[in-house]
């Protein structure tokens, strides 16, 4: 089980898919919560399409440390090809779990996961944004997954939050918040335990 | 506030303007550069025409202008560097040797 | 106010609230954010400040001097290359004793090229004149830019101040702030009223004159004594800042040092990571402590001294590599204010963290581990090591 008083999530994703827009937003929405919270990228080649990693840690009391996370409880992946040139698994707490961006269930997707027996979640958050938001913007929907997958966070409480703060950043692009709203909400009945 | 004219090469840091910073306009009148000159502009009315070459070309403004007529050199801060003889296209100006000011 | 904000996000609304009257601008990661986020309030309107784009670091820093010699308010941000090619007008915004405030993020100076977190970049301008702040987070990002002023402008003082810190690992890290409210930071702030200033057309000045060697080192003096006059400055806005904020600031932060025997001191964004490693060994009945510098400039040398000299052991880690042969700025700093101890502790120099390379709170444990060993046998080994590189041999 995961100790909540201390949530260290890893995201892996690639330049430009919003994997360290959706670890900020994640930290905001924590915040929000109440919760103490560090959200932070680490940059390889600023490029589009370089894998990027991005950490969280969420936690009852404000945590100093500054440094990578190398033994998350939960790790997200963003882009299901990094799984053949990453090893996301690396670290990752027993009692944790990975929550990939696939079409494929998590018995399809276990195998690739070297040797990985915790739990798998799976989502399919690029049809999901396509539907919702008529692009590829996963992110949105993975952060549902993962809080969900995680109950790091109330969801209703996320739902709320995020609302009145995308309410505020695209006050001038209504349909992208509806879009958004709906990305998360799909993502948070869809996503597969395995 | 202290002025310029009290700041000399025995004054202590702690009565000297932060950086040097100078309070009051037209501080050079009390440093006259004139004395450095070796050679002397010598300005010889009767050839000048008047065309007015000297005046911009004098780096340290020692030629008056009255009424369109340059009149002769102001010495406090001419150096006797020898630019205006050289643009002059009359014998109205020549060099001597020395500091001293003529006439 | 409670929020969530990266540090550069943090020092770009300390900024709003201050409302400069200049901002000289260039872009360079990753303090590229500040002057993005500060260009959004210029065109919304929230600030008043004339932000003016120019096309080099050089010129961002003339911006700030000539704004600042005129009688404003003038402030920046830049990091790494942006600093060096801002190197000569450093010297010439301190000499002139015009207290410009600079956000530092600290970023690897070249070469080879590298955009991540360390201290090459500030501690290379550590001469220049400049005070110079050190930030841990991103709230102490925001507190420390908005005493820079207070500091600055003092008449006693009158230097420009650096506020630094950690590129990425503090800029580009959400975490939680508690932000003041502008009605609060602008009467801490205060207006700028300097006595002389160029545009005040009743009291001619000039700025920045030729100086022969018969008066250059009575300005240089000057200089110097700003510098000293700085640290009760800087003590006295912090005492003014924590009756505003309730947050504590000194030239440096004691962790645990009571009854340390065992002491790091390091400078940045480490020292939380640092923090964990002497509580975990505080449980495991260790006496370590952490002495975090926040002021490297003026550099608080006795106060320092007296900080550890009850210790027995004491690692000094330097976020930059100065090629002296003979260890990093701090641990020159340090151990020259040991100096006059009489009983001074086993010191070492530890060069870690460049490049953004990370430290864990494990890397650190084992530097008190090699202090415990030398408070054990007095034998210090090596005394300017690195650390977090692959070496064949065994390191820290």
């Amino acid at each position: 089980m995961v100790n909540h008083d201390l949530v260290e999530i890893r995201w892996h994703g690639r330049g430009g898919q919003g994997a360290k827009s959706a670890c900020l937003l994640l930290a905001d929405a924590a915040g929000m919560q109440g919760k103490f919270v560090q959200g932070f990228p680490e940059y390889g080649p600023e490029r589009m399409g370089a894998p990027i990693t991005a950490y969280n840690r969420i936690s009852e009391k404000r945590c100093n440390i500054h440094s990578n996370i190398y033994y998350p409880d939960y790790v997200a992946v963003v882009d299901e090809t990094l799984l053949d040139s990453i090893d996301v698994t690396a670290g990752l707490k027993t009692g944790g779990a990975i929550i990939i961006n696939t079409p494929g269930s998590p018995q399809e997707i276990r195998p690739r996961l070297r040797g990985w027996e915790g739990t798998v979640c799976t989502i399919d958050a690029r049809r999901i944004s396509e539907g919702t938001l008529g692009k590829n913007l996963p992110n949105t929907p993975m952060l549902a997954a993962v809080v969900k997958v995680s109950g790091v966070l109330e969801t209703e409480r996320l739902l709320m939050d995020i609302e009145a703060s995308f309410k505020h950043k695209f006050a001038t692009k209504p349909q992208v918040i509806q879009g958004n709203m709906e990305a998360l909400k799909k993502s948070l009945e869809e996503v597969q335990v395995g | 506030m202290i002025h310029a004219k009290d700041i000399n090469e025995r004054t202590p840091w702690q009565d000297m303007t932060p950086a040097g910073e100078i309070y009051e306009p037209g501080t050079a009148r009390l440093f006259n550069t004139g004395t450095w000159r070796t050679n002397t502009p010598v300005f010889h009315e009767e050839a000048c025409k008047h065309c007015m070459l000297c005046v911009p070309f004098c780096p340290d403004s020692a030629i008056p202008v009255k009424d369109g007529k340059r009149l002769d050199f102001d010495y406090t801060y001419c150096k006797g560097c020898g630019i205006c003889e050289n643009v002059c296209p009359f014998p109205a100006i020549t060099m001597e040797a020395g500091g001293g000011v003529h006439k | 106010m409670s929020s969530r904000l990266s540090g550069n996000e943090a020092v770009a609304y300390a900024m709003k609230q201050i409302n400069p009257d200049v901002f000289g601008a260039f872009p360079i990661t990753p303090s590229t954010d500040i002057p993005e986020y500060f260009a959004g309030f210029a065109a919304n309107g929230e600030v008043n400040t004339e932000f003016v784009t120019v096309e080099s670091e050089h010129s961002s820093m003339s911006v700030c001097i000539a704004a600042q010699a005129a009688g404003a308010r003038a402030i920046s941000a830049t990091s790494s290359c942006g600093l060096a090619l801002m190197y000569e007008l450093l010297y010439v915004a301190a000499s002139c004793r015009l207290p410009i405030t600079l956000a530092c993020v600290n970023r690897a100076l070249s070469g080879p090229i590298n955009i991540n977190a360390d201290h090459s970049d500030s501690m290379g301008a550590r001469d220049s004149g400049w005070i110079q702040i050190y930030a841990e987070n991103n709230q102490e990002a925001y507190d420390n830019f908005i005493q820079a002023m207070p500091i600055g402008e003092t008449t006693s003082v009158r230097l420009p101040v650096m506020s630094c810190m950690d590129g990425f690992i503090t800029s580009h890290a959400v975490e939680n702030i508690e932000l003041l409210e502008t009605e609060t930071v602008r009467k801490f702030i205060g207006e700028y009223n300097p006595e002389h200033y160029l545009l005040k057309k009743e009291n001619p000045l000039a700025v920045g004159p030729y100086d022969v060697s018969p008066y250059y080192m009575e300005h240089k003096v000057q200089e110097a004594e700003a510098m000293k006059a700085a640290k009760a400055r800087i003590l006295e806005v912090a005492a003014a800042f924590e009756k505003i904020s309730g947050r504590r600031y000194g030239l440096f932060e004691e962790y645990r040092m009571e009854d340390a025997e065992l002491a790091i001191v390091l400078i940045g964004s480490t020292a939380g990571t640092a923090k964990a490693a002497v509580d975990r060994l505080r449980e495991h009945g260790v006496k370590a402590g952490l002495v975090k510098i926040r002021v490297f400039r003026p550099f608080p040398g006795e106060e320092l001294a007296r900080a550890l000299s009850r210790t027995r052991a004491v690692a000094v880690m330097d976020k930059s590599e100065g090629f002296s042969a003979n260890g990093g700025p701090v641990f020159a700093e340090t151990r020259s204010a040991l100096y006059d101890l009489k009983e001074r502790p086993y010191l070492i120099n530890i060069v870690y963290g460049l490049g953004g390379r990370d430290v864990k709170v494990e890397d650190i444990e084992k530097v008190f581990a090699r202090l415990a060993d030398i408070a054990t046998t007095g034998a210090t080994g090596p005394l300017y090591v690195h650390m977090g590189h692959r070496s064949k041999e065994e390191t820290v």
